[in-house]
């Protein structure tokens, strides 16, 4: 998997400040196809901001980052700040990295499966039976058939955050941003939208999920990826950091979680 | 005073026969005001500084002053002035009606626009963000995401702003407009009976918003299933079917 040639997404180098302070500090990361990425950090230490840069709902202040061998085009504004070059490109590129949110951000109204038909229909012009058809699957799949045509309010968090991520599979992405997918959620809700996440990953789906789950980082990805203060701290498969960091700020904050 | 059931029966068929000019001028003005409206709250929400300073010029001229007053500058004071009489413009501004809805128009426009920007505020950032999450921007964002919650969100504000206008419309009796206020003031001249006769008129118009009313409830209804209850699982089968069609 290592040496596949053209990884699904490569960010080099990416920079992004608030004002005057500097939440990433120059990160980069490279997603073979099937990889599962966990994006582990203190609150604060951007690794939100980060997953947010990769498909520009933050624009970086530098770096570059390229899907599936597409490089979006970036160019600089008059006061010298990185703008995209070709809006169309990346609302191109975003159709292609689903993203699932930490509170869910499903159309309040829209039913369930309105939700899932509306990106593939409307934005990629797939024909509505096909998208239909495709979308109970994927509800079938994440245990919502029956609730098609319930709306978000009428759902628990567990479920509407199942029906994101049944959403973001709709678009048949290249890969899926996952920003705490179960930050949100009341505890006795967590497990029913890990155990989703994990088949995902055994499917082979191309994942970067940003979590403080320790045990899906630890038993589903294949790589650990911990952010400090803006930086990559520490970075490597889950059962080599876990055990024997260099890191003294990763084992500090993983004991928190053990405590 | 005795019920004299063959005059209020006289005087509310003559008082319906005004009830399309009152539906005309209400129709007519609130259509142009929302098509204005659209304009002032885009210019309010994405316009620069200039527009949206001219936005809120606006807001604040046609909802700070009376409408009756706009209204007598619209078709009295127009008049005055040589080049509005040689303008383009004359045939409108000489003919009540068009007076009358240009003024009621320019603002209730005021108002919706307010309703509007109010509606648009209200749409959630995340569902916007979810939006361009899955690739959608500019136009497709607004028609899919961003318009339908912003309806949903600005309809009872509407309903309500809509039911004033059908009785602004009693205004246009005043620059000459013979609509029901109007037709009723004209009967009482020549019959002295002004209570029977404005009875007759406010059930009229009663009436009118009645029918209103149910109408917009019923598109609050259709348009906000989302809102409702849950429903119960138990008896879902067919409610649910309904009001998901």
């Amino acid at each position: 998997m290592a040496d596949a040639p053209v990884p699904a997404i490569s960010v080099r180098n990416i920079h992004k400040s608030f004002g005057q302070h500097e939440v990433l500090r120059g990160i980069s990361l490279d997603a073979q196809d099937g990889d599962v990425i966990s994006i582990l950090g203190a609150s604060g230490s951007g690794k939100s901001t980060f997953l947010r840069c990769i498909n520009l709902l933050e624009t970086p202040d530098e770096g570059e980052i390229t899907v599936a061998g597409e490089t979006i085009a970036m160019k600089r504004n008059r006061t010298g700040s990185l703008m995209p070059a070709d809006r169309k490109q990346v609302d191109r590129i975003r159709s292609e990295l689903a993203m699932v949110f930490q509170s869910f951000n499903l159309w309040s109204h829209m039913t369930v499966l309105q939700n899932l038909i509306e990106g593939p229909v409307h934005v990629l012009k797939r024909p509505k039976a096909e998208c239909i058809a495709e979308a109970e699957a994927l509800l079938e799949k994440v245990g919502l058939a029956e609730r098609r045509n319930y709306y978000p309010a009428h759902l628990s968090g567990g479920q509407q955050q199942r029906a994101a991520i049944a959403r973001a599979l709709a678009m048949q992405p290249k890969a899926l941003l996952f920003d705490e997918p179960t930050s949100a959620l009341d505890p006795e809700l967590v497990g029913e939208v890990l155990k989703v996440m994990r088949s995902l990953a055994e499917e082979g789906r191309t994942m970067l999920v940003v979590t403080h789950e320790m045990a899906f980082a630890r038993n589903v990805s294949d790589r650990v990826m911990f952010l400090h203060e803006g930086v990559v701290e520490a970075d490597g498969a889950p059962e080599d950091i876990f055990t024997n960091s260099e890191s003294e700020r990763f084992r500090q904050f993983i004991g928190n979680f053990q405590a | 005073m005795s019920f004299d059931v063959a005059f209020l029966l006289s005087t509310f068929v003559k008082l319906v026969a005004a009830v399309p000019m009152t539906l005309g001028l209400f129709a007519c003005s609130v259509s142009l005001g929302a098509v204005f409206a659209l304009g002032i709250t885009y210019c309010r929400v994405s316009g620069g500084p200039l527009l949206s300073a001219f936005a809120r010029a606006y807001v604040f001229v046609f909802r700070g002053s009376p409408l009756l007053i706009q209204m007598f500058l619209i078709y009295y004071g127009l008049g005055q002035f040589p080049a509005v009489r040689h303008s383009l413009f004359w045939p409108v501004l000489r003919d009540p009606f068009s007076c009358a809805v240009l003024a009621l128009a320019l603002c209730t426009a005021g108002y919706q626009a307010e309703i509007m920007r109010g509606g648009l505020q209200a749409v959630p950032s995340r569902e916007i963000e979810a939006g361009r999450a899955a690739g959608m921007s500019g136009l497709l964002l607004f028609r899919r995401i961003i318009a339908p919650i912003a309806v949903r969100q600005a309809l009872p504000a509407y309903s309500t702003e809509i039911i004033l206008m059908v009785k602004s419309t009693a205004l246009a009796s005043l620059v000459t407009v013979w609509e029901v206020t109007g037709t009723a003031q004209r009967l009482i001249s020549q019959t002295y009976r002004t209570m029977e006769v404005f009875l007759v008129a406010t059930l009229i118009y009663l009436l009118i918003n009645f029918i209103i009313v149910r109408l917009m409830a019923l598109v609050e209804y259709r348009l906000s299933p989302h809102l409702r209850e849950r429903p119960v699982s138990a008896s879902d089968g067919g409610r649910q079917g309904e009001v998901h069609g």
